[in-house]
């Protein structure tokens, strides 16, 4: 009975998790005509436009193209420089650890608003305004923290005596850590790349403060539909759809280690 | 962790990491700075300004102090308000997980997903389930004869955005109360059973005490993110009707990139950033206490 109970706790739970995707999905499905006439709970006259539309013109598709690669440098940039970070903060104790590791953790913490001004300042400066890597790049001020961050608990589940066992087999540090090390720790890796990806997925106000033509991510083009082309909700709809997808895709990778993942590896 | 050895060689691996938080972090904040004590009377010609931004801004009598110290208020309030919703139905909904099976996974995928979407999403969600004309929400409560408009009613505002913050967060703390609660051994649960303890008592005595842990790092993350939150409610509510919404990020968001008003932007840059760092070091320093409790 209990554990009924249970189960009927949780699917009343996910129901309403769905009801608001379910309405842009039966949404994305209509015309304008049909929406603004009224509710229906499924589209009567099913339409695929709302989708060709994104597919075909350049402005919506490359959204996405933009949005995947500042995302995926911004993955890489912050795991390998993570890595020897928290290596050092698992392994060793030395002077000043406790003082940096509480000032990465407040880069994490920080509130991004309070970046972007300064941050438009510093990539127009340095002539990378308006490309990927401007967004890659200041991704990483709550990504590599949250990686360094994420890593150490992971590392720390390692027992020691495997590095000093593999020092005294004659393994040099570099070899060690690429043969020995990186592959015990694949499932920590594979949390903290999961979790950039979906900081850096997610973030729109730094995305969208340091870019304009070139590099526009897939949320500031949704944005501009408001103002410009009117209300599409359709289209508008669809594209909601459509940046749920990649999300989808890479949390059923990482579905068995996303519980102790959000813990930070620390339980 | 006292075991650790000590090892100075290991400030090389960190290096990498240094110089980069040095450019992402140091440099900005050192604009920031700058912004603050200096005025302009346009065309790029800066003077020395003292503290003059900072004290209009801490004064609330003055128009930036009572704004700032509005939207703080708000946003003290929202926190809290999510955090009471969030964390107890976020651990209610990790004990409901299935513990076996294909069903685990699925779960789990499911109850993440709102996490995954990009946060203007989650605003274009909610702004179009709100409305009265062609959201189901807002339509459903109006023809059941409650008055509600989210971007006319300020209770109808509040009441959306906690809504939505508790639609799109409370997965994360479900997620680390499953956690937390999978960590625990069969052996209590047994234990509590040859006991005859009641279903509360063993949530009360064996999973709360081992969720504690998990639980401030929800506690931490469900409060910072809260605490800067942008853009969800700029997309749905804009920050009204009238500044019923506006919390700090988006008033310095209004401020620094609307009004380019750099000087009294900055200076709320700094008091902001000033506040949640001593909340962080508040909740990191309850962390390593009690991570150093369970070491010993």
């Amino acid at each position: 009975m209990r554990i009924q109970g249970r189960g009927i706790a949780i699917t009343i739970y996910l129901l309403a998790l769905f009801l608001p995707i379910y309405w842009l999905l039966n949404m994305s499905f209509k015309t304008n005509g049909e929406i603004m006439s009224g509710l229906n709970f499924w589209p009567h006259h099913v339409t695929l436009r709302n989708y060709a539309h994104i597919f075909t013109d350049p402005a919506w598709y490359l959204g996405f193209v933009h949005s995947l690669t500042y995302v995926a440098l911004n993955t890489v940039i912050s795991v390998s420089l993570a890595l020897p970070a928290a290596y050092a903060f698992s392994r060793y104790r030395f002077i000043g650890d406790k003082h940096l590791f509480f000032w990465l953790l407040s880069n994490l913490m920080a509130p991004t608003a309070v970046y972007a001004m300064p941050f438009f300042n510093l990539y127009y400066s340095i002539g990378l305004f308006d490309t990927v890597w401007a967004v890659a790049l200041a991704h990483c001020l709550f990504n590599v923290p949250l990686a360094v961050w994420i890593l150490e608990g992971f590392i720390s589940g390692v027992p020691r005596e495997i590095d000093e066992t593999a020092a005294l087999d004659g393994y040099s540090f570099p070899r060690f850590f690429i043969k020995i090390f990186l592959p015990l720790i694949a499932n920590g890796i594979g949390v903290a790349a999961f979790f950039c990806f979906m900081f850096s997925w997610v973030e729109q106000l730094l995305a969208t403060t340091l870019t304009t033509v070139h590099a526009k991510p897939i949320v500031a083009v949704m944005t501009r539909v408001y103002s410009a082309e009117g209300m599409d909700w359709g289209l508008l709809a669809a594209a909601g759809v459509l940046t749920m997808v990649p999300g989808a895709i890479v949390i059923w990778f990482v579905r068995n280690h996303i519980a102790k993942g959000f813990a930070l590896g620390r339980v | 962790m006292l075991d650790k050895p000590w090892n100075n060689r290991a400030w090389f691996f960190v290096i990498p990491v240094l110089v980069f938080v040095l450019f992402s972090s140091i440099i900005p904040m050192m604009t920031v700075v700058n912004y603050s004590v200096q005025d302009t009377m346009g065309q790029n010609n800066f003077f020395w300004n003292g503290a003059a931004w900072f004290q209009n801004l801490l004064d609330p009598t003055t128009d930036i102090g009572g704004r700032f110290a509005a939207a703080l208020v708000r946003n003290l309030i929202f926190s809290l308000v999510v955090l009471c919703i969030e964390l107890p139905l976020g651990i209610a909904v990790a004990i409901c997980i299935p513990r076996h099976g294909w069903r685990v996974g699925a779960a789990l995928v499911l109850i993440a997903l709102p996490l995954l979407i990009p946060w203007t999403v989650v605003g274009t969600i909610w702004q179009i389930f709100a409305r009265q004309d062609i959201g189901l929400l807002g339509a459903a409560l109006n023809s059941v004869g409650i008055h509600y408009n989210d971007t006319q009613d300020p209770t109808s505002a509040w009441a959306t955005i906690v809504v939505m913050d508790v639609w799109h967060w409370t997965g994360m703390v479900a997620l680390l109360a499953y956690a937390g609660l999978k960590a625990i051994p069969d052996a209590f649960y047994q234990a509590a059973r040859i006991d005859g303890a009641s279903r509360w008592s063993v949530f009360r005595n064996i999973e709360l005490p081992k969720l504690q842990k998990v639980l401030v790092i929800a506690v931490l993350l469900r409060f910072m993110e809260s605490f800067m939150i942008y853009t969800e409610p700029s997309v749905v509510t804009g920050g009204g009707p009238g500044e019923a919404t506006s919390f700090l990020s988006l008033d310095l968001v209004k401020i620094a990139l609307g009004q380019v008003d750099l000087g009294n932007a900055a200076a709320m840059s700094l008091v902001y950033n000033l506040i949640t760092l001593s909340l962080c070091w508040i909740f990191f320093t309850v962390m390593t206490q009690l991570e150093q409790r369970k070491g010993s």
